[in-house]
């Protein structure tokens, strides 16, 4: 049992990273209608930004900072000189150029930084496990996570239900054209949306570091999982994001725990666990699978 | 450009293409012909996603799945006869190449059938997001399959046997690419020129106006991304072949990506243009390469100014010098 829940927590703390990435996806395609590929990439400089400087500080916090300094920047100027002349374009064009910007984004940080992955140690304040209940200790790092996750989405909650920019957003995502129509600076709007999602990309790969390692690639990892999460909550939709996010992350979490234990049952021992990785793997993607076949635009999706 | 003008270009590069191995020879440079067999392969390839994506409008985002299954369809059918067991205990493996490349076609569509059907259902991004879905379960589906290497990928001991051709031969294996190349040009040409191509393209410019007119746009469009599919799967076996190798990079969600970018290079929509596609991009990462070990990054640069600043890709960018665009 408490094997169990701690898988749970696991799922819960995977959850709400893919939400961090999640939201800043959802709302860039709701509101400007772009497919961002270097979502991802964001991650990464958000990640590494981060932990470079708590490698040379030792300061965990400016650590924090600097990440999701470095990723806003980095996700404006990305709009700034790329994104902004797509808004018009078609879907390919925008796959084609932000996929260019993935092979950018991943050299050029190995030519900063090498091949070899960064390794960030946990902060002091946050090592170390607690006994939540009836014999299950947890990481707290973990549960920071968790918190953290859970506080960004109530105030991005408050940011979109309850004020002025939220109901822009919202406006935005509903009916882009019609926001434009009524005067709205959407120019700035745009920006504002793609910085706001770019800094919880950057929080998300920042706070990914001590867990797993900070190297090329990871942000393609979970970029595509992160497009899962996307399509099942329905584009545009934070709260199917959230919804998604943690039902993804508990799903993917659970299976990768349970399923070779269950296949070695009836199969030999590696070949069980190299079948389980793989089926447990497709696991999401079939879940994305049977929601598209039964709700072809998610399961909230923010366009009528 | 004029037909007069199109038919001389044809004929010029037609003999330059089968004179290419002889030149290549005299100038001592055997590595190109490796380089354009590959070209000509991943021409294949761009050119069958090119009717999905630039015919029929439908952005799949998950061709590399048809690509991969095509050669690993080579690879196990080879695996089981040179293991000598039968696959399922039933289907006996095969080297021979008439019987592989047909079967990696088949297979390729079948899976091309299965992932279209549940995935037109949708359209705009989810379309693109469930053919990448579907894409990463073949992904992992293969790399879960210990008995064909998994995550290494399976090695092919022997390449196929094709009467008494050696395809080990880099000539030979540059000429047979070369005339399925054509022949697959010549199929995608009658395609797109018949009834079923105008329908296709008038489903992209306006489904709704096709579905007005009484047509069932589902099932043309499903027919286009099975020919789609089983292109890829044929230029999957091929490569599978040339390689001697079927791994899990070959399914992996980048191949797709890199298809769609030779798509776009040559130009979407056109008939050639895939194929010049292709060859720019094989040629383009072979020099980038060995120039310096971060090619990717003006990889990376090329591509964003051509599909920022330019319309139709390199075919549009020469017709556009050449002369009026018809």
């Amino acid at each position: 049992m408490t094997l169990f829940v701690e898988q749970l927590l696991n799922g819960l703390q995977l959850g709400v990273m893919l939400f961090l990435m999640a939201a800043g996806l959802t709302l860039i395609f709701g509101i400007m209608g772009v497919i961002n590929l270097a979502h991802g990439s964001i991650y990464m400089v958000g990640a590494y930004v981060g932990c470079y400087v708590f490698l040379q500080t030792g300061s965990f916090l400016t650590g924090f900072a600097a990440a999701i300094a470095g990723a806003a920047v980095t996700g404006i100027l990305i709009e700034f000189v790329v994104i902004r002349r797509l808004y018009q374009r078609d879907h390919l064009d925008q796959v084609l150029a932000t996929f260019a910007l993935i092979l950018l984004f991943n050299q050029g940080v190995t030519m900063v930084f090498g091949l070899q992955p960064l390794f960030v140690a946990m902060p002091s304040f946050l090592s170390g496990s607690v006994e939540l209940f009836g014999g299950l200790i947890y990481p707290v790092y973990r549960l920071a996570i968790i918190a953290v996750g859970l506080l960004v989405a109530l105030g991005l909650y408050l940011l979109i239900n309850h004020t002025r920019i939220g109901m822009l957003v919202r406006a935005g995502s509903t009916n882009r054209e019609m926001v434009r129509a009524l005067g709205v600076r959407v120019g700035l709007l745009y920006t504002l949306v793609f910085g706001l999602g770019a800094l919880l990309a950057g929080l998300a790969g920042f706070m990914a570091g001590p867990i797993l390692a900070v190297q090329v690639g990871m942000g393609e990892q979970i970029l595509i999982t992160t497009f899962v999460v996307v399509v099942i909550g329905g584009v545009g939709s934070i709260r199917g994001a959230f919804v998604a996010s943690l039902l993804v992350g508990v799903v993917d979490t659970l299976l990768r725990s349970y399923l070779p234990g269950l296949l070695r049952q009836v199969m030999v021992g590696p070949e069980a666990d190299a079948l389980g990785a793989g089926i447990s793997s497709m696991g999401i993607y079939l879940i994305m699978a049977i929601v598209l076949l039964i709700r072809p635009k998610g399961l909230f999706p923010a366009h009528g | 450009m004029r037909t007069s003008v199109k038919i001389a270009l044809l004929i010029v590069a037609a003999a330059a293409l089968i004179a290419l191995p002889i030149v290549a020879d005299a100038m001592g440079e055997k590595a190109f012909i490796s380089l354009a067999t590959r070209a000509l392969i991943y021409g294949i390839a761009a050119a069958s996603l090119n009717l999905a994506l630039g015919y029929g409008g439908m952005i799949s985002f998950g061709h590399a799945a048809f690509y991969g299954i095509g050669g690993y369809v080579v690879g196990i059918l080879s695996f089981h006869y040179a293991a000598g067991e039968p696959l399922f205990g039933v289907i006996p493996g095969t080297n021979q190449l008439l019987v592989t490349l047909p079967m990696a076609m088949l297979i390729a569509g079948l899976f091309a059938a299965l992932i279209g059907a549940l995935s037109l259902r949708t359209t705009g991004v989810q379309f693109i997001m469930i053919t990448l879905a579907f894409a990463q379960m073949v992904f992992f589906l293969f790399v879960s399959l210990e008995k064909y290497g998994g995550d290494d990928g399976l090695i092919i001991r022997r390449t196929n046997a094709f009467f008494d051709f050696n395809l080990r031969d880099r000539e030979t294996m540059y000429y047979l690419c070369l005339a399925l190349a054509a022949l697959v040009l010549v199929a995608l040409w009658r395609i797109t020129r018949s009834r079923f191509g105008f329908a296709l393209v008038g489903i992209r410019q306006s489904e709704r106006r096709m579905a007005a007119i009484g047509l069932s746009t589902y099932r043309y469009k499903l027919v286009g991304f099975i020919l789609s599919g089983m292109g890829a799967g044929l230029a999957g076996a091929l490569t599978a072949n040339l390689l001697r190798f079927a791994s899990p990079d070959m399914l992996h969600w980048t191949k797709s990506g890199e298809l769609m970018i030779m798509v776009i290079l040559g130009g979407v929509g056109t008939l050639f243009g895939p194929f010049v596609g292709a060859a720019v991009f094989v040629i383009l990462e072979s020099v980038l390469a060995s120039w310096t070990a971060n090619w990717q990054f003006p990889l990376g640069l090329i591509l964003l100014v051509v599909v920022l600043f330019t319309h139709g890709g390199v075919q549009g960018f020469v017709e556009r010098i050449v002369g009026r665009r018809t």
